[in-house]
């Protein structure tokens, strides 16, 4: 399954980093990542697979929101047919 | 490829324009639950129920956490009590077995205690009427539902005169709760079989066994993309139907994905804007947003038409089956901004019945004073049932005579039925008329005028 994952925080060195690792150590493949500085605020919208995660998609969006508390940022994710069903023909 | 922007708006009218799947309704045929025996009847409807819709509530969690949009309601609709009941006569222990099923699934409401008797009611289904107060004052999550009148038909005026009677009945044994009862009986003209909203939710008898109708919503989306136009009425339609078919297509995508994960048929969409009490999710606001000081003032009618078919325009093709109820809704107690107009005077009854006229589906979640007669009730039936009738659409009424209440009182309901303040009922009396009895014969349907 394809998913989208979106990071919003105050930006500071090594959000990328902190994210990335901990989608890494649950086996999520990252496949494109795009980011942007609004004002003070970092947001990053990364594209993933979770093919090689054993993780189930609800417990994944558990632990990632729960991470995303824990180093001062809101991390969702969604499965990207969401995105396509709403914003594809 | 998905881009950023994208990404960012389905997220906003997640977080901010409470844009949600309103229900998962499963549809469950009961007809092979029929026995001559009450007991046995009642034990078949529950066990079918309780094993069909045991996932229910467990997939709609599942699917709200996998897209990241809420499901609030998870609900069963079943075949018409009065016909699954019929060969044994316990109407009321089915009631009781929905509602055990209902409790047991953890499902939010239950639909289906209901008769079709647009033409004529059989002694069985006079029997069944009768016990539809004691049967929405004995449970907590049935609701229950009375087809009166179609096209085809014409109006059943003697099922027109008893609903009144029954209406006032539910909401004197449910006098404790402000009259609660009668916000979960609805009755209606050209009822659809499909319908996954409630009160009025059933399983037609052309259904098949199991299967999955979603009901979407999205006022606060709708509202908030028309912030955002500054143009004359066109530019305004479109942007509501572009905005009805992202909703609709979440509904589309959550039906599927609930149907798989269930096992069941997908039926349909319902294209609709279900306005919730929330701030920011009301159907008023919209047409005040288009520039109508207060919902209720004359323009309302025209405001709503435009709204309500550009809903089903941007929908259509969004879905690959629509049906059920679609529209726009307009139950006052479920709607801040009804709410508000309804107590400053702005929104009246009449306003309210010309609006159903253009819109889905009629005086809905309205509450009058609790001396209201029995045939003045009737009367407003009557009234929807012949816009209905006339204009070849569903129409219904959901007038909850608030036991001890007065006009300037106001009723609360709780959760997603909301509060209502007692609205103005014009006094002159119908009795003559209800009295009558008999069918107001089926419409012509050519020289339109």
């Amino acid at each position: 399954m394809n998913v989208i994952i979106s990071v919003i925080g105050k930006d500071r060195i090594g959000i990328i980093r902190d994210v990335s690792t901990f989608l890494a150590d649950l086996n999520v493949n990252i496949v494109d990542i795009s980011q942007t500085l609004m004002g003070e605020y970092f947001t990053m919208i990364m594209r993933a697979n979770l093919e090689k995660s054993d993780m189930p998609i609800d417990k994944l969006i558990k632990a990632l929101r729960e991470k995303g508390e824990s180093v001062g940022l809101d991390i969702n994710l969604r499965s990207e047919d969401i995105f396509d069903a709403m914003h594809r023909i | 490829m998905i881009t950023d922007k994208e990404i960012f708006e389905t997220m906003g009218m997640v977080r901010s324009q409470h844009l949600d799947v309103r229900c998962i309704t499963m549809g469950i045929s009961l007809f092979d639950c029929i026995s001559s025996d009450k007991e046995e009847t009642a034990r078949r409807v529950y066990d079918k129920i309780a094993t069909y819709a045991k996932d229910l509530v467990d997939v709609g969690n599942k699917i709200a956490t996998m897209y990241g949009v809420p499901v609030v309601n998870k609900r069963v609709s079943i075949t018409p009590a009065s016909l699954v009941g019929a060969a044994s006569g316990g109407y009321f222990e089915i009631a009781k077995a929905m509602d055990k099923a209902a409790a047991e699934t953890g499902i939010d409401f239950i639909g289906g205690y209901t008769a079709l008797v647009q033409k004529g009611a059989t002694d069985k289904e006079n029997a069944f009427l009768s016990t539809i107060p004691e049967a929405l004052a004995a449970t907590k999550k049935v609701c229950s539902s009375v087809n009166v009148a179609s096209s085809r038909a014409g109006i059943n005026m003697d099922a027109v005169k008893r609903m009144g009677e029954i209406v006032k009945q539910t909401a004197y044994l449910t006098r404790e709760e402000d009259s609660i009862g009668a916000a979960k009986l609805v009755t209606f003209a050209n009822a659809v079989e499909d319908n996954p909203f409630m009160a009025g939710a059933f399983h037609g008898t052309g259904e098949a066994d199991k299967v999955i109708n979603v009901g979407v919503s999205g006022p606060g989306v709708v509202k908030a993309a028309l912030e955002q136009v500054d143009g004359d009425l066109t530019a305004v339609a479109e942007t509501v139907k572009k905005t009805a078919f992202k909703v609709t297509r979440v509904g589309q995508l959550v039906a599927k994905t609930a149907a798989k994960m269930l096992g069941a048929e997908f039926g349909i969409v319902d294209l609709s804007l279900a306005p919730t009490p929330a701030i920011g999710d009301s159907v008023g606001r919209i047409l005040e947003e288009m520039g109508l000081e207060r919902v209720g003032a004359c323009g309302t009618t025209a405001a709503l038409a435009l709204l309500n078919d550009a809903v089903k325009k941007g929908g259509i093709m969004a879905s690959s089956h629509v049906g059920g109820l679609s529209g726009a809704f307009i139950p006052v107690s479920e709607d801040i901004g009804m709410i508000e107009a309804a107590e400053m005077g702005a929104l009246t009854l009449e306003r309210l019945e010309a609006m159903t006229s253009v819109c889905s589906v009629g005086i809905d979640m309205v509450a009058i004073p609790g001396d209201t007669p029995a045939e003045i009730i009737s009367a407003m039936i009557a009234d929807e049932a012949a816009i209905g009738v006339i204009n070849h659409k569903t129409t219904a009424v959901r007038a909850i005579p608030v036991y001890g209440k007065k006009v300037g009182d106001s009723a609360s309901f709780g959760g997603l039925l909301g509060r209502a303040p007692i609205m103005k009922v014009s006094g002159y009396s119908p009795l003559k008329f209800i009295s009558r009895g008999g069918r107001i014969p089926a419409p012509l349907s050519s020289n339109k005028n």
